[in-house]
């Protein structure tokens, strides 16, 4: 390593937060399988994350020690059980610093947090900032991953109301340029991406949403990419709802959160109807419990909130500030070491700056597919495809890009292994 | 290397010479398909001059063993009768479907022989097939076409 005389009075290189990563990796158990004789390098962890022993543990052991229904019995496994599930529930929220626990909801990911949200607003809705109709409009943009944006075309079907959208620029990131136009009386709720799954750019929020503020619309923060890779605090962010998705972030599968400020949960109707969301069933007409129980219908997926407990436990010890760090190191490396392969094009800010450790780029001549398979040979996992976010392959004019993106457990060695597969996949289609 | 069997030399090589290739005129059915997991694309055309298939013309983006399919369709079908293409057709779409363990026809299915690996990468075989079924949509439409003149 270069030795690097930072000027005193300004921050030196140990007051950065930092982890061994190689300690970190222990804990994966599948960061050391094989594949395609190759070891493993995973670059895929923007689809899902892999799972920390902690965490697959935490779900044994519930479903070894503590298994049963919860919130419906008297007897010590349902008490245990919903002890575990509550719990995972406030180390969610104190996770994104919700002022109160009941202001966390459970879903089964990401998008059905969504699908909740636009579920909400309609002609008939209670709360007149949910009352939807022809001549109200709602606000996405370009850069969304399809489940915020599906979500949106679905209820402008349903009302007639009408879907904008803010462009992006050549560099990857929102185009504000109209955000007085676009943002304005009409709109009800503005629902962007915190962090691009496809472009890595992570979104200043603060003057969309003082325009927000100003006009009385809602905001919704598409968290899925951000919250598992960023310190988040919803207070600080001033957002009314936020998205996200427990398998991004080191946890199971089958739960993702919901968190939305408790008096608009409690205006909002139920989304789905059954057992647990009720306050009371005639034959003639139900009320509804309020939040978070109104919006968790049916038996939860308890071991997943567990195991997603555990996950957050586990970023906690690593810490958010030290992951953040991380990434930004390790995507720096990256936008380097990828600039020196010739006839790559990277889609998205060029420089490690407003933007995550999630790079998506093309190849010269050489369709992704074929790129990823080459790269698979060698072991080298990467996403490649339209990335569920079509409208930024539309706006950039390519039918499908190459993604590597990192978590805690990546290290510069496999972002070089990233390279050198470029390099084969380069003689295979010379 | 287990590539070598995906990427075959007559692959690589229907990928970078396609036969056939660009859209033409006349033609009596004209199809889009495409593959909604990769946005792979493709326009397909075919000419019938009664039973047989006097062109079939095409145009598209994707990987290479999506453009190296529709070459080799090209080089099998095109000039043959319907009932001859779709007998490839159905012997190609055997072969994909076979997980690899189907010897294919070569008597049948010529240069398509080299596609066997792409039966062993169950994530690549729509792309082989996505000419295929579009070639399947184009002849039926046309056939029907041509009923209803009659
Ligand atoms: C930005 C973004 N939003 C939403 C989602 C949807 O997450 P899930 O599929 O877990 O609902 C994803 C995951 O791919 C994402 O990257």
């Amino acid at each position: 390593m270069t030795a690097l005389t930072i000027p005193a009075g300004m921050p030196q290189y140990d007051d950065k937060p930092r982890f061994d990563v190689e300690r970190v990796r222990a804990d994966f158990p599948i960061l050391g399988r094989e594949v395609n004789g190759h070891p493993l390098v995973y670059l895929d962890s923007g689809n899902t994350s892999q799972k920390p022993r902690q965490v697959i543990d935490a779900v044994a052991r519930y479903y070894a020690e503590h298994n049963a229904n919860v919130a419906r019995s008297v007897h010590t496994l349902g008490t245990e059980s919903t002890e575990a599930y509550e719990g995972a529930r406030a180390k969610v929220a104190a996770f994104i610093g919700a002022p109160s626990v009941d202001e966390v909801v459970f879903t089964k990911n990401a998008t059905e947090a969504l699908n909740l949200v636009a579920h909400a607003f309609g002609p008939h809705a209670q709360d007149p900032r949910f009352r939807l109709g022809p001549g109200d409009e709602i606000v996405i943009s370009e850069m969304e991953h399809h489940s915020n944006i599906v979500p949106w075309q679905l209820l402008c079907e349903r009302t007639g109301a009408t879907l904008r959208w803010f462009g992006l620029t050549e560099s990857g990131r929102l185009d504000e340029t109209n955000l007085d136009e676009l943002v304005n009386e009409r709109t009800k709720i503005v629902s962007i991406v915190h962090m691009s799954n496809v472009l890595g750019t992570v979104n200043a929020t603060a003057r969309i949403t003082a325009r927000v503020r100003e006009v009385g619309a809602l905001l919704m923060l598409d968290c899925s990419q951000s919250v598992p890779h960023l310190p988040m605090d919803v207070v600080d962010y001033d957002a009314d709802f936020i998205a996200f998705t427990g398998h991004k972030m080191l946890g199971p599968t089958g739960i993702g959160v919901l968190w939305g400020r408790l008096e608009l949960l409690n205006t909002m109707p139920p989304f789905l109807g059954g057992g647990s969301m009720i306050e009371t069933v005639k034959m003639t007409g139900s009320t509804f419990a309020p939040a978070p129980a109104r919006f968790e219908a049916g038996t939860p997926p308890i071991a997943q909130a567990v195991g997603l407990g555990a996950a957050i436990d586990y970023l906690n010890a690593v810490g958010m500030d030290a992951v953040a760090w991380h990434d930004k190191e390790l995507t720096a490396y990256a936008l380097d070491a990828l600039d020196t392969v010739p006839g790559l094009r990277i889609y998205g800010p060029k420089v490690p700056v407003g933007r995550g450790a999630t790079i998506s780029f093309t190849l010269d001549g050489i369709h992704p597919h074929d790129v990823g398979q080459v790269l698979d040979s060698l072991g080298v996992q990467v996403r490649v495809g339209h990335h569920c976010a079509k409208p930024i392959c539309d706006r950039f004019a390519v039918p499908a890009l190459t993604r590597a993106s990192f978590y805690l457990y990546t290290t510069t060695d496999e972002v070089d292994a990233l390279v050198r597969g470029l390099d084969q996949v380069r003689k295979v289609f010379a | 290397m287990q590539l070598d069997q995906l990427y075959q030399e007559i692959i690589l090589d229907h990928y970078k010479r396609p036969q056939g290739r660009g859209l033409r005129e006349p033609f009596a059915a004209d199809v889009h398909h495409v593959n909604p997991t990769c946005g792979d694309e493709i326009t397909l055309r075919v000419a019938l001059d009664g039973e047989t298939i006097s062109d079939i013309s095409y145009d598209g983006q994707g990987c290479s063993i999506s453009q190296a399919s529709a070459s080799v369709l090209y080089e099998l079908c095109n000039g043959r009768t319907v009932d001859g293409a779709l007998t490839v057709h159905a012997a190609f779409v055997e072969l994909m479907g076979g997980k690899g363990q189907i010897e294919p026809d070569e008597e049948v299915l010529g240069d398509a022989v080299a596609f066997a690996g792409v039966a062993k990468y169950p994530a690549r075989v729509k792309c082989a097939l996505l000419s295929w079924m579009a070639l399947k949509d184009a002849v039926a439409q046309a056939v029907a076409l041509e009923k209803e003149e009659v």
